[in-house]
């Protein structure tokens, strides 16, 4: 109650700096100023559910993108094969790289069958190892070939040429390469049988030009058909086709989720809006007293209504600002601690949660204007 | 006189009473619904991604290494061992067996495939498409369809009993086969019911059942390799360490946990001669994917909570608030601040259990409708989620109510009666 006083004098002074401001306005601040404690729970609820509502929408748009990029480190979504086991022309690589334009990699791979001292068969493989680490993150090496004449090793072919471990001859063709493993390599697939080298290791040895490339593309379904379209069509001598497996997983995964997302978003603004609306229409209800007070001093009902309805769209506007900051806040802190990436703030969110909170805080000023519109302010100031 | 008051609170004053039970109940019922989902999205998600396909593979102990590219076998298919067909049912009796969602067999062999007058060379999978097994008293299906969800046949599936094959869609464009068509196999005439598409190495094959590759290969009861696919916990720690250098206690805890690894090894204990290894590509990358999208359901729910416990302090709050000029009455009438609160106190926990139960039913059959439609599947609702939903709406009630309670109670009667409140 101390506070009134001085609330008055500032009031006073706001007059005398400003003689010209409306009564209506000066209605609307005295009702903010005086009673800042139910201003204030219904702006704490208004501002609660604004937050929420940018929090979710916020992520529900960027979580996908996120969870596109978790997708990826499944590996290559698109395969370019030469027809029939062809190789691919040389500069293959640099027109998938220029179809992709840096939306995604591709690795280049050539195959052959060499064989060992002891006359066995084992599949070679050439490729630029420093991408295949991006790419197959899956992995498990003990350790990278670095420098030339060493070898990836697979797990299972390890046995066949060096169980040792020690350095080995493989000949292909007439010609031999002496090679020594660098490390071992477990993926459980087929790629524990085959060795694998330096694209100038190998292609200084076989002469042998890549037959694959394997993509992994970055972005929707549509847009990974549509990679695969302009592919097929710059390489017409080459199998374009998307890996149905990695494609397929991801699209049902990701599609799942976005619909959890969606029906927690909704759900949870829903809450939130009812919540506001609950508060509010208490708050507006207990406001009858200044109702009757204006309508016993001879107020129109459209000038009532008027100030009823300015008041609670000032609030919804104030509350959507401040809630907008906050869950931005909210998803960047999600995105940080789940994805290690911020999520972006969506200025185009801000639109629609300034017209909802609007959209709520008048929704709530009506139910209770037009219970009280029916009762005499008499009764109202006599405290009925 | 405590219980009438009380009576009377919520009998004259319905309008505030029902907004903040209103409140109440909407953010217990959000709270329900987003930790049933939460708590059980990790369940569900690891089942979609079950979609992947395989994530072990289980080849014979002492395997030749393949000769392959691209899918394309260069070295004869009779070398080298297999493993028998009549094990197969013993993966059903591992300790994780509910886990084990499906396998399915592979016999690759090479053989030539004459239709009208051309003649190829092709390698023929034999496989279960839906076989019925049995494992003791226990039946169920498990082949390709529910192992390689992704493999997709224009026509139809051919019987596992049948004689009936499938043809991969480059194959067939290329010796120009269509479904109905017959075609000869190893001397063999069978049925071409459906074209196969893959999108992998089976696009260049032709996949029949497992007896018919046993026939041309002249080997009953053998199979080559077999994928299993299996529900799986994410790789931690204990799952990494070597279980040869586990002590007792550890090593019970690393074979009853449902990691990759240990599944893999029960799967060589109940096959014999049989070596199982995780397939990196799928095994490794679910985790992440499992983990992410669990904490980011986490995150979501600790929002909610956190949203719906201010929506319901800034309801009580209100509700409380407006009742000034009561507290002054009562306290004129020579109530003690004891008495004002425990009123208050007793108005709030009767509100927080009332909308707290309407709430988390109303929550669970939200859960169930997300489940449903989301998943086609159920949410489980814990048991002990319960009493742990009524403890929080209380408490959150009574956090809500307690400042607005303690203003209340300290309001001097004079001006609240004056009407200055």
């Amino acid at each position: 109650m101390s506070s009134v006083p001085q609330t008055r004098q500032s009031v006073a002074g706001r007059r005398a700096a400003a003689p010209h401001t409306s009564m209506f306005m000066r209605m609307l601040l005295r009702a903010a100023v005086l009673r800042r404690g139910r201003a204030a729970s219904a702006l704490l609820a208004m501002v609660v559910a604004a937050a929420v509502a940018t929090a979710m929408m916020n992520l529900y748009v960027d979580v996908q993108a996120k969870l596109r990029k978790e997708f990826r480190s499944y590996g290559a979504n698109v395969v370019v094969v030469g027809k029939d086991g062809a190789s691919l022309p040389s500069d293959a690589l640099g027109k998938v790289e220029s179809v992709l334009a840096g939306r995604g990699m591709a690795v280049p791979f050539a195959y052959v069958v060499a064989r060992t001292s002891g006359g066995q068969s084992v599949v070679v493989a050439g490729t630029d190892l420093e991408r295949v680490q991006k790419l197959d993150r899956w992995w498990s090496v003990s350790g990278w070939p670095s420098g030339p004449g060493e070898a990836l090793v697979g797990m299972r072919a390890l046995a066949v040429v060096s169980p040792d471990r020690n350095p080995f001859d493989l000949s292909f063709q007439g010609h031999t390469i002496h090679l020594s493993p660098a490390g071992t390599l477990q993926t459980g697939a087929a790629e524990d049988s085959r060795l694998y080298l330096p694209m100038a290791d190998f292609a200084a040895w076989t002469s042998i030009q890549p037959s694959t490339i394997e993509i992994a593309a970055n972005g929707s379904a549509e847009e990974i058909n549509a990679v695969v379209r302009r592919l097929a069509e710059s390489l017409p001598v080459a199998d374009v086709h998307p890996v149905r497996q990695i494609v397929e997983g991801e699209a049902r995964v990701l599609g799942k989720t976005r619909s959890t997302l969606y029906a927690a978003a909704i759900l949870i603004i829903l809450t939130a809006a009812l919540c506001v609306l609950a508060t509010l229409t208490g708050w507006v209800f207990d406001r009858r007293r200044d109702f009757a007070i204006m309508k016993a001093l001879g107020a129109s009902e459209s000038l009532i209504s008027g100030f009823f309805a300015a008041e609670a769209a000032a609030l919804g506007a104030v509350g959507a600002g401040l809630g907008f900051i906050i869950g931005i806040g909210i998803a960047a802190w999600i995105g940080r601690v789940n994805f290690n990436a911020p999520v972006v703030p969506r200025l185009s969110v801000f639109p629609v949660v300034l017209a909802g909170s609007i959209a709520v805080a008048l929704l709530s000023a009506i139910v209770p204007m037009s219970m009280l519109r029916r009762v005499q302010p008499a009764l109202i100031l006599k405290g009925e | 006189m405590f219980a009438r008051l009380l009576y009377e609170s919520f009998r004259r004053q319905k309008r505030r009473k029902l907004l903040a039970g209103i409140a109440i109940t909407l953010g217990v019922a959000i709270a329900t619904a987003m930790i049933a989902v939460a708590t059980d999205i990790g369940d569900k998600i690891n089942r979609e991604l079950r979609t992947y396909g395989a994530n072990l593979l289980i080849t014979p102990q002492e395997d030749t290494i393949d000769v392959e590219i691209g899918g394309v076998n260069l070295k004869p298919p009779s070398d080298g061992n297999f493993l028998s067909e009549a094990d197969l049912p013993k993966i059903k009796g591992t300790f994780w067996r509910n886990n084990i969602l499906g396998f399915s067999p592979m016999l690759p062999v090479n053989v030539s495939l004459v239709h009208g007058d051309s003649t190829q060379d092709v390698t023929v999978v034999g496989t279960y498409f839906a076989k019925k097994l049995a494992f003791g008293k226990e039946q169920f299906t498990t082949g390709v369809r529910n192992t390689h969800p992704w493999w997709k046949v224009e026509g139809a599936w051919p019987a596992d009993d049948s004689q009936e094959v499938l043809v991969g869609e480059n194959l067939a464009q290329r010796a120009g086969l269509h479904p109905g068509d017959a075609i000869e196999i190893a001397g063999q005439k069978h049925n071409l019911t459906g074209i196969l598409s893959t999108g992998g190495a089976e696009d260049n094959e032709v996949v029949a059942p497992l007896r018919v590759a046993q026939q041309i290969l002249g080997k009953p009861d053998t199979v080559r390799r077999v994928y299993v696919s299996a529900l799986t916990k994410p790789e931690d720690a204990l799952a990494r360490r070597d279980p040869k250098s586990m002590s007792g206690e550890i090593w019970d805890r690393w074979y009853c946990s449902p990691y990759v690894q240990s599944i893999a090894y029960q799967l060589q204990e109940a096959i014999p001669h049989s070596h199982a290894e995780q397939i990196r590509q799928v095994a490794q990358n679910e985790g992440t994917v499992l983990s992410r999208i669990k904490g980011l359901m986490l995150l979501i729910t600790l929002a909610a909570l956190f949203a719906s416990a201010l929506a319901v302090s800034a309801a009580m709050a209100t509700a409380i608030f407006e009742r000034r000029r009561e507290v002054g009455l009562m306290k004129a009438l020579g109530a003690g601040n004891f008495a004002v609160a425990a009123l208050f106190f007793a108005e709030s926990t009767l509100l927080a259990l009332m909308g707290g139960l309407i709430g988390f039913f109303s929550g669970s059959w939200l859960a169930h409708q997300i489940g449903r439609s989301i998943f086609d599947s159920q949410i489980t609702i814990q048991p002990v989620l319960f009493p742990v939903i009524m403890t929080i709406a209380v408490v959150v009630t009574f956090a809500g109510s307690a400042a607005a309670i303690r203003r209340a109670v300290k309001f001097d009667p004079v001006f609240a009666l004056r009407g200055d409140a």
